[in-house]
């Protein structure tokens, strides 16, 4: 998968998961971008993207992400080829 | 809705909650949903668990509205004083504390009264909350039980050792459970089973813990969030009552009419006839819980008794109340099995392993519970799961209830010898027992004010403690009936509750169980009402009608008990006068009536 396939499958499980169909996401985007995106919905986020791409992310990982950027580049690395 | 129904897909709930919840409100009818207040009071993080049981409860036609504790605040909210739980007056406390909560447990080297003390510790802290909070909210409280740890330094012997913390954790269950069994209005929701049928490993997942300090894996909250919905929804009489089952590959595998009897799949000979008389053996065990036995059946009726009565079946013609066996279409058997039995079409649970016809009495029958089912020996799992029949309280009815209903087809029978109906009712030797509430009934009058929904003229619901507090006012007349007559004792079926204002009585509630309809049982209770008004001197009553989906049936009541109108809104809510004061004309002349009058 390329980063911009993963960017595609990215951005709807943000759309589902903010239950806002306007939402497209970048490698600099961050929780202040987007309103309802707080610690509790990080969780959902996590949980979601986990499922879309059949990856797990350390607990270390899934609190320290600075971006989406970074979590493109775990689920890129982790991704079955 | 379908997204809400075993087995759902946990991480799609997740995913989709937001548009779920939107869609639950969306199809939500105000009128007739319930309004409940629910504090959740929690030993880890409990945000998720709350959206999820919205979701769950508002399918289930539940509103709630929500207390949040703080994180881990759970032992504070509930011993010390707090004016913002005190002002959200709970109907329900949920205590989510898991093996997290465990404050100590046992060390290798701790003496055997040492351990015992420690236990007693443990329990007394959670006792001196349930009375605390009993004592302060007058709710109904949900406890956890608690999971098992997730590593056993013991090994195996960490059950059978007192030192291990399995051991320790079993033993402390058993303290809730002798505490539920003596207990009203006290429930455990059991996340030791929970986690077992989920899996421990990963329920119990550290990731969680220690990134969100959620006591369970997020991904099993919704597990979690329906077995608290389940309990809630059945102390609110949202449980459903009856099975309709098909025949053919459902109760046995081949089809009667084509194979013959003595072809068909079922019996202890072949594997596959073992699987459905283990399915007849788990649907039998629910007679006892008073949960009624029905066919619906596209068969001609000689065969499908044939094959009720193959010798290796377990359930036998005489188990069901009602059996439709014909060519008729199913939904129309269903409804008609509804009619027969007094219920609403909506409490019923059809089983059928055939998709068509699931699809056809899904689309004509709102609310009725249609599992999935694929497999014939997970149908008892997906059953079982689904939680139709969700057990809070059992009375001495739900027990009879089957015994109840087929009296009723004796007297059936018996009306049809006589042409005259109060010659037949005057047969009957009806004795009913109209009284003020009293403790033994207590459980039975609250359980049917929330399952009584067609003869029920104001849709009022009371818990319990509502139920007791109400018949300790001196401010209210209570009254409960219960009649029986040659063939059977049917228990408690009306109730009844007053409030008196100066000279006038205001009916705030009732109901009468439509088993009893045509009996003429709502007059002889009407009769009470009036005595029992005349003698502390109220001279006017005043009843109250407002119409919901289900009880059209009771529109007129009160003009048949004599009543006036004297308003009428555009929703159709009336109110009704009958004054007292020229005299009350006694109608029901054909039960004996003791009361305490």
């Amino acid at each position: 998968m390329t980063r911009e396939e993963v960017y595609e499958n990215l951005n709807e499980v943000f759309q589902n998961v903010f239950d806002d169909d306007s939402i497209t996401v970048h490698d600099e985007t961050t929780a202040a971008d987007i309103e309802d995106w707080d610690s509790f919905e990080h969780i959902n986020l996590v949980i979601a993207v986990e499922k879309k791409f059949g990856i797990k992310f350390t607990v270390g990982e899934a609190n320290e992400m600075k971006n989406v950027g970074e979590m493109v580049d775990i689920i890129l690395e982790r991704m079955p080829a | 809705m379908r997204e809400l129904e075993y087995p759902f897909d946990s991480e799609d709930l997740y995913t989709r909650k937001k548009a779920l919840k939107r869609k639950l409100l969306e199809q939500l009818d105000e009128k007739s949903c319930l309004h409940k207040k629910i504090a959740i009071l929690g030993g880890s993080t409990t945000r998720d668990i709350k959206l999820m049981l919205e979701l769950f409860l508002l399918n289930y036609g539940i509103k709630p509205e929500f207390y949040e504790s703080e994180f881990n605040q759970y032992y504070q909210d509930a011993m010390f004083p707090n004016p913002e739980l005190e002002a959200f007056a709970p109907d329900i406390i949920y205590l989510h504390t898991t093996y997290r909560n465990i404050a100590d447990f046992p060390a290798l080297s701790d003496s055997p009264e040492t351990v015992q003390e420690l236990l007693d510790k443990e329990y007394q802290k959670y006792v001196k909350m349930w009375e605390r909070l009993f004592r302060v909210y007058h709710c109904v409280i949900i406890q956890n039980n608690f999971e098992y740890p997730y590593y056993r330094l013991l090994g195996n012997k960490d059950a059978s050792d007192m030192h291990g913390k399995v051991n320790y954790v079993t033993r402390l269950n058993c303290r809730f459970y002798d505490y539920a069994q003596s207990t009203e209005n006290f429930y455990i929701n059991d996340i030791n089973y929970l986690s077992a049928q989920y899996g421990l490993d990963k329920w119990s997942d550290p990731f969680y813990w220690h990134s969100y300090k959620y006591a369970l894996c997020v991904p099993a909250i919704p597990e979690l969030a329906f077995s608290v919905a389940k309990i809630i929804k059945s102390l609110y009489g949202r449980n459903k009552k009856a099975f309709v089952l098909d025949l053919d590959n459902t109760l046995w595998g081949g089809i009667v009419g084509d194979d013959g009897v003595e072809n068909l799949v079922l019996g202890h000979e072949t594997s596959a006839g073992q699987v459905y008389c283990a399915f007849q053996e788990y649907l039998k065990e629910y007679k006892a819980l008073g949960i009624l036995l029905n066919i619906d059946s596209k068969n001609d009726y000689v065969n499908a008794v044939a094959g009720l009565n193959h010798p290796a079946g377990v359930l036998k013609p005489e188990d069901f109340i009602q059996i439709q066996a014909n060519w008729e279409p199913k939904d129309r058997n269903l409804l008609q099995i509804a009619k027969e039995l007094n219920l609403m079409p909506d409490s019923m649970v059809f089983v059928d392993d055939n998709p068509a016809e699931r699809e056809i009495v899904r689309e004509q029958i709102p609310g009725v519970a249609v599992p999935e089912l694929e497999r014939p020996e997970e149908y008892a799992k997906i059953i079982d799961r689904s939680g139709f029949f969700e057990v809070t309280n059992l009375s001495e009815d739900d027990r009879k209830r089957t015994a109840m209903y087929q009296e009723n087809a004796k007297r059936a029978q018996e009306e049809a010898a006589f042409e005259n109906y109060e010659d037949y009712l005057k047969a009957l030797n009806m004795k009913a027992e109209i009284k003020p509430f009293t403790p033994v009934y207590m459980a039975r009058i609250a359980q049917l004010t929330n399952k009584s929904n067609q003869f029920n003229l104001t849709t009022k619901r009371y818990t319990q403690p509502e139920i007791e507090e109400t018949a300790a006012n001196p401010d209210y007349l209570t009254f409960y009936g219960k009649l029986e007559d040659k063939f059977g004792d049917n228990g408690v079926i009306s109730v009844v509750i007053g409030q008196k204002k100066e000279k006038a009585l205001h009916i705030d509630l009732w109901i009468m169980s439509c088993r009893v309809l045509k009996r003429d049982m709502e007059y002889a209770m009407m009769d009470t009402v009036a005595e029992t008004c005349k003698k502390q001197g109220i001279t006017e009553i005043y009843g109250y009608y407002y119409p919901t989906a289900k009880n059209g049936m009771v529109k007129e009541f009160y003009a048949l008990q004599g009543f006036e109108k004297i308003k009428e809104d555009e929703q159709g809510n009336t109110e009704w006068h009958l004054s007292l004061a020229d005299g009350y004309e006694a109608k029901n002349h054909v039960i004996a009536v003791e009361n305490d009058l």
